[in-house]
C-alpha cells in the first residue's frame, strides 16, 4: 500500500523490524492460501483489503478513534460483551493470537506444554509487533481455561492495562450469578475508563450494532447450506476473523453485499467447487488470524468446509440479544443471556455444543465433521472424545486432530485428511 | 492390463504390478534422501497401463508422473489388505514413520482410523533408533528379544528419552536381550492403545514394515487380545492397494 504507516508504528511502540518481518510472511502466506482459490466471490475483495491494511488503515482508524476520545477495548475471546463496549461508545478488537511468534521469548515466561494461542498472544506482545494490543486502552483478559487464567496473572505485567473477567463454569443459577454480576462490574469499570455512562438508548444501539453484525453472519451460514458451496471454507473463515476486527457497520454491509452475490450463485447453481465435493463441519477451538493451516490442508484436498462450530465461527455468533428491555437493568440482563447460553468446553457439562454439531451438520447438508484441538488445550481436547463418539453413533463420520500453529505436521495431517476425504467419498 | 501401485514411504519405497489378477512384480527399495531417484530406478523398464502412488512421498511424485493418481495410505493399506485377507475388519500398519489403525465394513471400505501424531514414537524408526542403540542389526535384534526371558520395562517412548533411558540400563549392567524385549513390547503397547481408539473387529492384519518382526507379532498379538494375520510380504500391501485401485479385475487367489 502506498500509506506509510511507519511513523503510526513507531508511535504505537512497535518494533519495526520485527514488524516488517512479520507483515513480510503474513502477506505471502495470504497470498498462497487465499489468491489462488477457485471461482472466489468478487465480495471477497473488500476482505482482502481489510487484511491488506490490518496492521495500516485499521490501525488509523484505531488511533483516530483515540484522538476523538474514544477507546479502544482488545479482548480474546468471545465473551467479552462487546454491546457493552459500543454502547460506551468504545471500539473492540481482537488481538492477535494466530501465529507462532518470538515463541522463545514466550517460552521464558510461560511451559513449553502451553497452547499455541497463550504462546501467541505472549510473543505478540513481548515482541512488539501486534499493533492493536498496541493501540488498545484495555486489554480483557477472561478466566475461561486453566491455561488462559493463570497466564494473566503474569501477562498483566506485559501490557499498561489489563483487566481480567471472572466467568462461570457451570450453567446454574450461581454460574448465571456470576456472569451477571461479571458484566455489571465490567460495564462500571469501562463507565470509569470512558467516562460515559451506560442508558437504555445507548445499550439497546450496541445490542442493534452487534446483533446486525450477528445476522449477517447466519445469513451467510444459511447460504452455506446451498450445494454446489457458493463460497470456501477459507473465505468464510476470513470473514468470521475479520468480524474481531472492522468496524462493526461496515464489516455489516460488506458481509450483506457477499451474500447478495452469494444468493444470486446459489439460484443459478454456481459455486466454488463441484456439486459431489464432500462437505465438512470444523467444530472445536478458534482458528484467529492467520491461522488457516488446517482449512487450507482440507479444501486443497478437494473437500469444502460449510461450517465453523468455533468462538470463531457459530460458537461466537449464534445468538441474538433480546433489545426489549426497557432499563438498563433489563437490557443488561438480556446481555447476560445471551452470552450465558455460549457452548463453550469450558462449561461442565456442555451438552448444547454437540447439539449445535448435529444442528449444523444437518442445516448445512455436511458429509462429516473434523474436530480441531490446538495441542495442550484441556477442555477442548479433552471434549474431543465425547463428542467424536456422539457423532459417530448419529452415523456422523468424524475425524479428530490435535495440532498447533507449527508447520511441521502438515505431511501426516494432509495423509489424515485425505484419507479422512477418501472415506466420505466411500 | 497392467497396473502399477507405488508407496513412498519414510524409510522405504515399494513397487507392485499387477496384470489380469495376478502379483507379476514386487519390489522394495530404501528411499533414502533422493525418493524421485529411486522411484525413476523402480520404474525403469517397468510397463504399465496405470500408476497410482501413496505414501510420505505422493505428492511429490505426482508433480513428477502426472499421469498418476495419487490415494492416502490408509485407502491403500485397506485395499491391499482386504485383498489379500477376504473379509479382514481391520488392518494395523506399522511403518517408518506413522502407525494406523483401520476399521473396515462388511465391504472393505474404510470405516474409521487412527494414526499417530506427528511423532514417530513406536514405528519402525524408533525399533531401528534402538536396535543401533544396541549394537544389533535388525535381524539380531529381533533374534535378541527372542532370545529373553523376561522384557526390561523402558518408560519412555520418546526415541531421544528412551536412547539415554538405554544407555543409563547399560552402564547398570542390564540385559541387551531384555531391552531388546522392552523395545518391542513398549512398541505393542503404543500400538495397542492406538488401536483403541477405533473398533478392533477380527480378522485383523497387521501390515508394514514392523510385521516383518515374529516378536512384535506376537507381542501385539497379545496385547490386542486378537489373532494376527500376517499377508506374505506385509511391507508392500499399501503398494499392492494401489495397484488395484488402478486394476479393473479382482485379484485371483492361487
Amino acid at each position: 500500500m502506498s500509506t506509510d504507516y511507519r511513523p503510526m508504528w513507531i508511535e504505537l511502540g512497535l518494533d519495526l523490524e520485527a514488524h516488517d518481518a512479520l507483515l513480510g510472511v503474513l502477506g505471502s502466506l495470504y497470498e498462497q492460501t487465499f489468491m489462488k482459490q477457485h471461482n472466489r466471490p468478487a465480495g471477497m475483495k473488500y476482505f482482502d483489503f481489510v487484511m491488506s491494511e490490518v496492521h495500516g488503515l485499521r490501525i488509523q482508524e484505531l488511533v483516530d478513534a483515540r484522538k476523538q476520545g474514544r477507546k479502544v477495548v482488545g479482548a480474546f475471546c468471545a465473551f467479552v460483551p462487546e454491546e457493552i463496549v459500543l454502547a460506551l461508545d468504545g471500539v473492540m478488537v481482537g488481538l492477535c493470537a494466530g501465529a507462532e511468534f518470538a515463541t522463545a521469548e514466550a517460552e521464558k515466561f510461560l511451559p513449553r506444554n502451553t497452547c499455541a494461542l497463550i504462546k501467541g498472544f505472549f510473543g505478540f506482545a513481548l515482541a512488539r509487533v501486534c499493533p492493536y494490543l498496541a493501540a488498545s486502552d484495555v486489554v480483557v483478559g477472561e478466566n475461561t481455561c486453566d491455561g488462559k487464567k493463570k497466564s494473566y496473572e503474569i501477562f498483566k505485567d506485559l501490557v499498561p492495562r489489563l483487566y481480567v473477567m471472572d466467568l462461570p463454569h457451570t450453567k446454574s443459577a450461581e454460574g448465571r450469578s456470576l456472569l451477571r454480576a461479571e458484566f455489571r462490574r465490567f460495564a462500571a469499570a469501562l463507565e470509569d475508563l470512558t467516562g460515559k455512562r451506560l442508558t437504555p438508548d445507548v445499550l439497546r444501539r450496541g445490542i442493534a450494532a452487534v446483533n446486525a453484525k450477528r445476522s449477517a453472519m447466519h445469513r451467510l451460514a444459511r447460504l452455506r447450506a446451498a450445494d454446489p458451496a457458493p463460497v470456501s471454507g477459507l473465505d468464510a473463515l476470513l470473514m468470521n476473523q475479520v468480524y474481531f476486527y472492522d468496524d462493526p457497520a461496515r464489516f455489516t454491509a460488506s458481509v450483506n453485499a457477499i451474500c447478495d452475490e452469494l444468493e444470486q450463485r446459489a439460484d443459478r447453481g454456481d459455486g466454488v467447487a463441484p456439486k459431489t465435493t464432500p462437505r465438512i463441519v470444523v467444530s472445536g477451538c478458534p482458528m484467529a488470524v492467520p491461522n488457516w493451516k488446517l482449512p487450507a490442508i482440507v479444501e486443497r484436498t478437494g473437500a469444502v468446509i460449510v461450517g465453523e462450530e468455533s468462538c470463531i465461527g457459530e460458537r461466537g455468533t449464534q445468538f441474538l440479544t433480546a433489545d426489549t428491555g426497557r432499563t438498563v437493568d433489563e437490557l443488561m440482563d438480556a446481555i447476560v443471556d445471551r452470552y450465558f447460553k455460549i457452548d463453550c468446553a469450558i462449561f461442565t457439562p456442555n451438552p448444547s455444543r454437540v447439539e449445535h454439531v448435529m444442528r449444523m451438520v444437518k442445516d448445512l447438508d455436511a458429509h462429516g465433521v473434523i474436530h480441531y484441538g490446538l495441542q495442550f488445550c484441556s477442555p477442548y481436547q479433552i471434549e474431543a472424545g465425547p463428542v467424536e463418539k456422539r457423532l459417530e453413533q448419529e452415523g456422523i463420520p468424524t475425524l479428530r486432530i490435535d495440532t498447533d500453529y507449527g508447520q511441521e505436521d502438515v505431511g501426516q495431517l494432509q495423509t489424515r485428511v485425505e484419507a479422512f476425504v477418501e472415506r466420505l467419498r466411500g | 492390463m497392467r497396473s502399477a501401485g507405488i508407496d513412498i514411504g519414510s524409510r522405504a519405497t515399494k513397487l507392485v504390478v499387477v496384470d489380469g489378477g495376478r502379483v507379476v512384480l514386487r519390489v522394495v527399495e530404501d528411499t533414502g534422501c533422493d525418493p524421485l531417484a529411486v522411484c525413476r530406478r523402480l520404474l525403469d523398464g517397468v510397463a504399465y497401463d496405470t500408476l497410482t502412488a501413496t505414501g510420505y512421498g505422493r505428492h511429490l511424485f505426482k508433480e513428477h508422473w502426472p499421469a498418476a493418481e495419487v490415494i492416502s495410505e490408509i485407502t491403500a493399506v485397506a485395499r491391499g489388505a482386504t485383498c489379500l485377507i477376504p473379509g479382514c475388519r481391520t488392518v494395523v500398519d506399522i511403518g517408518g514413520q506413522d502407525t494406523k489403525a483401520i476399521t473396515l465394513d462388511a465391504a472393505g471400505k474404510v470405516r474409521k482410523f487412527v494414526m499417530n501424531d506427528r511423532c514417530a514414537a513406536g514405528s519402525g524408526q524408533f525399533l531401528e533408533m534402538m536396535a543401533t542403540a544396541l549394537a544389533y542389526t535388525r535381524e539380531e535384534f529381533v533374534a535378541a528379544a527372542g532370545r529373553a526371558a523376561r522384557a526390561q520395562r523402558l518408560s519412555s517412548m520418546c526415541t531421544v528419552f528412551a536412547q539415554s533411558e538405554v544407555v543409563s540400563l547399560i552402564a547398570r549392567g542390564a540385559s541387551k536381550e531384555e531391552m531388546a524385549l522392552g523395545v518391542h513390547q513398549a512398541i505393542a503397547s503404543r500400538t495397542a492403545a492406538l488401536a483403541g481408539g477405533v473398533p478392533v473387529e477380527e480378522p485383523v492384519v497387521f501390515t508394514g514394515g514392523c510385521a516383518h518382526s515374529a516378536c512384535l507379532v506376537s507381542l501385539l498379538s497379545a496385547a490386542l487380545k486378537k489373532l494376527l494375520r500376517v499377508p506374505e510380504s506385509p511391507q508392500t500391501v499399501a503398494a499392492l492397494g494401489c495397484a488395484l485401485h488402478g486394476s479393473p479385475l479382482p485379484m485371483r487367489t492361487a
